[in-house]
């Protein structure tokens, strides 16, 4: 009797750990599939053209150059000019840096005051903004072209801010509102009573209580921006172009050969911002989201 | 003396719904106002009215002498203790207490002086560094507290301040805000669902009730002579003995005549009227009905009754009786005879007895 159940709780055990070693591996191979990309990425960028044509696509470089790495930032062909994805990426900076940080300020404030400064028809106004999230870019691509030609911002940096301000106040404004109505409104009240104004209150309580909630629409909006092509490609000229358009252009403007290893270089290289961003806030972003529930 | 606060003629909509209708109320310096009744009455709405924080849609409010109806809270001179207490999350106590000073430009030096003042009446100074999430519900209050305290207004609001806490705290913090209250002199407006804490802490009571005053007067007036059965049965605890009974002329007097279930019908002399309707409810409080063999005196009617349970509470037993088809509680001597089941004598004590029109509910003054 006491055997039974002896040899049954060892199968079990058995089962078990079965179980957890085939899970294991069948999450490394997913890993594995996933992570292929980007090492042949970062492989092929270090290798010689003649290394390249002749060894393996998934072979480690025999000789590490970084040749590829200085081609693509300053002498790659982007078309008829060689001046690599330096100018470009300083460009998306540019572009970046100021609609990542005036759209996050005025989602902070819109967010502010449909969550706490309540108004008739803030709900419908809240629902607008929602529906602009959804609307495919593709779909205002030429009014937004007529609109910034109205304004004298068309071709311009300063344009394509603009149209990424306007399409991430949206989003911004959504994650915002979502995290001040979990604020209690009673901390409004108690600031309006003490004599603090609309500002005052946004300003030395609101906002240093959201530095989780900045933290992630910044995240998000910074990816949004330096990763747009469409805007990128559609609203900008010669001058103003940003990396996302320049990567193309040099991918796509071959004279003989095909340089692989300056395609996946710039390609590294464009994606590059993102990633540090991840893994420089990616901590905040994880405890953003888990310290979210900040009470009094 | 010109009253600290004046309310006239109140009114609050929300859209087609009326939350405040016609309020009126009036408290000098010094007073302690308690707003009391049942959730949804409409007691905190008028404190946020008081506040300035919603705007009303009638009459108007008067502080300390000012028409205060259109201005903005800032500037009626008021300080405010919340339920969830408020605090500034990323801020320290001390700056938690300074943030209204900041706000209106105070000097540092003068901050500081306060700061320390009121730090030392709550005894909260070893926390002013700390930041709101560090500090235990009680510290909290006291925070609160003292971030009202330090600006020294005419008026102070506390809306349901003690709800949050433990009910051992609470007793605790009843007490010091009593005692606040006589060290001060100050002038108060709470808000509390706790008859309890409404008794103890007012100088003036206003039960309320769907967004009219029920009744307003001092705690003794409100225990002894309710105005209608909602105040009857809200205020006290146990709540007053309401029994129905008929009332039948008999000399200068009435017979209140109360029917007990498979008995004689229970019979008092009101020799107090001249006038009462046919069917009344009679209203007693538990303390007023007593054992016969402890209570002597004059007013007293005492008649046998038959007690259906017996609930020992220590300082008191309180027993359960049959009377007009409700049940009644008396508050009797601990150390009572009663039994379940058992017949025992009751005193009755007439000078006590309150009656309410058992049509609208309204208390019928004796004359």
């Amino acid at each position: 009797m006491t055997d039974d159940i002896h040899s049954t709780s060892q199968t079990n055990m058995i089962g078990k750990l079965a179980l957890r070693w085939g899970l294991y591996i069948l999450l490394c191979l997913f890993a594995l599939y996933y992570l292929m990309p980007l090492f042949v990425m970062v492989t092929t960028s270090l290798k010689s053209l003649d290394e390249i044509r002749t060894g393996s696509l998934v072979a480690l470089p025999r000789d590490v150059t970084f040749a590829a790495w200085g081609t693509a930032w300053s002498s790659a062909c982007t078309g008829i000019q060689c001046e690599g994805l330096r100018p470009y990426f300083w460009n998306s900076v540019l572009l970046a840096v100021p609609a990542v940080l005036i759209s996050t300020l005025i989602g902070a404030i819109n967010g502010y005051v449909i969550a706490k400064w309540r108004f008739k028809g803030a709900n419908l106004i809240f629902s607008l903004m929602l529906f602009g999230c959804f609307i495919p870019f593709q779909v205002v691509l030429l009014p937004m072209a007529r609109m910034l030609g109205l304004m004298g911002m068309a071709g311009s940096i300063t344009g394509l801010i603009f149209v990424h301000v306007v399409y991430g106040i949206g989003f911004t404004t959504l994650f915002f509102r979502n995290y001040y109505v979990t604020i209690p409104t009673e901390l409004v009240k108690a600031a309006k009573v003490d004599g603090a104004g609309f500002f005052r209150i946004l300003w030395e309580i609101f906002l240093p209580l959201s530095l989780p909630i900045i933290v992630v629409t910044i995240i998000w909006q910074f990816t949004q921006i330096w990763n747009d092509f469409l805007f990128g490609v559609s609203f900008s000229q010669a001058g103003t172009q940003p990396v996302t358009v320049a990567l193309n252009n040099i991918v796509n403007s071959t004279t003989g050969v095909k340089e692989y290893n300056v395609d996946m270089a710039s390609a590294i290289i464009a994606a590059l911002p993102t990633l540090v961003v991840y893994v420089v806030a990616g901590k905040y972003f994880i405890r953003g989201l888990t310290a979210g529930s900040v009470k009094g | 003396m010109a009253p600290i606060l004046e309310i006239k003629n109140l009114y609050k909509n929300y859209g087609s719904l009326n939350i405040l209708k016609d309020v009126n109320v009036s408290i000098g310096s010094g007073d302690f106002l308690v707003l009391v009744g049942p959730s949804g009455c409409g007691k905190s709405t008028l404190l946020n009215c008081i506040a300035g924080l919603e705007p009303i849609s009638g009459g108007s409010i008067e502080i300390g002498g000012q028409d205060m109806t259109h201005v903005s809270p800032k500037d009626r001179n008021i300080a405010m203790v919340f339920q969830s207490y408020a605090l500034y999350p990323t801020m320290t106590v001390a700056k938690n207490i300074t943030f209204g000073m900041k706000v209106r430009g105070v000097e540092k030096a003068e901050q500081d002086i306060k700061l320390a003042e009121v730090a030392r009446q709550l005894q909260i100074e070893p926390l002013l560094s700390r930041r709101p999430a560090q500090l235990s519900g009680g510290q909290r209050q006291r925070v609160a507290m003292g971030r009202a305290l330090v600006r020294d207004p005419k008026l102070f609001l506390f809306d349901e301040p003690l709800s949050n806490l433990d009910a051992k705290l609470r007793v605790e913090m009843r007490t010091e805000i009593k005692k606040l209250h006589q060290n001060l002199g100050a002038s108060m407006v709470y808000v509390t669902h706790d008859q309890i804490e409404a008794m103890t802490l007012a100088t003036k009571i206003v039960v309320m009730k769907g967004g009219v005053v029920q009744q307003i007067g001092t705690p003794a007036e409100i225990y002894s002579k309710p105005a209608n059965l909602f105040v009857a049965d809200f205020m006290g605890s146990p709540a007053m003995n309401l029994i129905p009974a008929k009332a039948k002329k008999n000399g200068s007097g009435y017979n209140v005549i109360i029917e007990r279930a498979g008995g004689e019908p229970l019979v008092l002399h009101e020799k107090r009227t001249k006038k009462l309707p046919a069917n009344v409810v009679v209203g007693l409080r538990p303390e007023d009905i007593g054992d016969a063999q402890y209570r002597k005196g004059r007013d007293l009617h005492v008649s046998s009754c038959q007690v259906d349970v017996v609930e020992p509470a220590g300082a008191d037993t309180f027993v359960l009786m049959s009377l007009g088809g409700k049940e009644v509680t008396a508050r009797l001597h601990a150390e009572t005879g009663a039994t379940p089941g058992k017949e025992i004598e009751f005193a009755f004590d007439m000078k006590k007895l309150s009656y309410f029109d058992a049509d609208t509910g309204d208390r019928l003054e004796l004359q």
